[in-house]
């Protein structure tokens, strides 16, 4: 990946380099060196009980802490979720009965308001049939008094023309004026 | 690896001094066969070993710096893992956990001054190379048998193409530790090469008297660019050697 440039600075200082440094060879490369296969041995000791310890203790550590957040963050949010749907429950709850309410207040009034009306309307069916009854008492009396006067008519007629008769001519027999109004009258 | 010390008789640079191995531990180590490179390896292992159990330490549910560094390292290469080998990849993951921070500390440590790079030397890197050609063997014999070897003539090819395919498949399945090898012990030897070599300009520029002093700046300013390339260098040629690794386990544990 970055070999390019490094690659040009690297040949460009060895060219500068006398040759000894090369000439010497790589110390890599000296297998006689008893260090050399004895740092491969040791690397296998050193990388095995690394790997040990990591998988063993280190790591499985980690992973403990990882995984105890994340349960807690799991449950955490559990509890947040079903306190939520509870809220929300609630607010449904208390929106059913306030909606409940509302309506039953609605029936309440229309109940009191008809039954206003009803009375009002009995009342005044009433109030009317009283009248009814009362005109109709009133006309009887009428027609009564009526009939009263109609009746006493030639009566009074009777007397009038004899009281006339008699302040004209004299008295006269008072049946035969009576019988003349009679006549007269019929 | 820019001791003072391989710089030899002041006219030449001896840039390949460093990738000596000398013994510690005076008589013990000679006996022991134990160089600088293995103590170098023991300190790579236990700096990355301090880093998780320091780092995990507080166990925190809501992690400080250096637990999230820990916890980052982990979810990356098991990320890694999982993704490129597949359902199986969980169970290789500390294997490619190992190898790529084995590869990655010995970058990076080899970078201080007076320290050494266990990865410039073939023997490390080819033995690291071999460790996972035999595990993916195994791995591809574990998974799925001996049916393994079909792998040797991919899928559909006509029959008569065979004697010239199954050599040529051998010939790159063989190849493939002597590549990985390679790739890593020729980049950290590149490197560390040059970083020697322009400090060495430097030394011998200085040399020079009051000019020199001044262009002596300029090896120590290439050295300062090399070693932020190095730095890149160490962790893509890590990071290189570990996603090659779960290809090569991926085809081992596919069916």
């Amino acid at each position: 990946m970055y070999r390019t440039p490094r690659l040009f600075l690297f040949a460009a200082p060895l060219a500068a380099v006398p040759g000894r440094a090369v000439a010497a060879g790589m110390p890599q490369l000296n297998f006689h060196d008893p260090l050399l296969i004895g740092q491969v041995v040791w690397g296998a000791v050193i990388f095995g009980g690394f790997y040990l310890a990591l998988s063993r203790f280190a790591l499985p550590r980690v992973e403990r802490v990882l995984t105890d957040r994340r349960t807690r963050i799991q449950s955490d949010l559990d509890v947040a979720r079903k306190a939520k749907a509870e809220a929300d429950r609630a607010s449904a709850e208390l929106l059913s009965a306030r909606h409940e309410a509302a309506e039953q207040a609605r029936a309440h009034v229309e109940r009191i308001q008809s039954e206003a009306r009803a009375s009002a309307d009995a009342h005044a069916a009433e109030t009317a049939k009283r009248l009814e009854t009362e005109i109709a008492n009133a006309e009887t009396r009428i027609t009564q008094s009526r009939e009263q006067a109609l009746s006493s008519l030639p009566e009074i007629a009777t007397s009038t023309t004899q009281d006339l008769v008699a302040r004209l001519i004299g008295p006269q027999d008072e049946q035969a004026v009576a019988s003349a109004v009679k006549r007269v009258s019929a | 690896m820019t001791g003072e010390a391989s710089v030899a008789a002041g006219s030449t640079i001896d840039a390949l001094g460093q990738f000596e191995l000398h013994p510690v531990l005076g008589h013990l180590g000679e006996a022991l066969r134990f160089s600088q490179s293995p103590l170098f390896m023991l300190i790579a292992a236990a700096i990355v070993l301090v880093f998780l159990y320091v780092g995990m330490r507080p166990a925190a549910v809501v992690p400080g710096r250096l637990q999230a560094a820990a916890e980052i390292s982990y979810d990356f290469v098991h990320d890694l893992a999982v993704s490129t080998i597949g359902e199986n990849g969980a169970t290789f993951f500390p294997f490619v956990f190992a190898i790529f921070f084995f590869i990655l500390a010995g970058n990076y440590l080899g970078l201080l001054p007076f320290s050494f790079t266990y990865t410039s030397h073939i023997a490390v890197t080819f033995g690291l190379a071999i460790m996972v050609f035999v595990i993916s063997i195994l791995a591809s014999i574990r998974f799925q048998g001996v049916g393994f070897l079909k792998h040797f003539l991919p899928a559909g090819t006509p029959v008569w193409l065979a004697p010239l395919l199954v050599p040529i498949e051998l010939i790159s399945f063989l190849s493939r530790p002597v590549s990985l090898s390679i790739r890593l012990f020729a980049n950290m030897v590149a490197g560390h090469v040059l970083l020697e070599v322009f400090a060495g300009f430097t030394i011998m520029l200085a040399g020079l008297g009051a000019f020199g002093h001044i262009l002596a700046i300029a090896p120590i300013a290439i050295n300062v660019a090399l070693t932020a390339l190095e730095l890149l260098v160490g962790v893509l040629q890590a990071y290189v050697f570990a996603i090659l690794t779960c290809i090569y386990l991926r085809e081992a544990v596919a069916h």
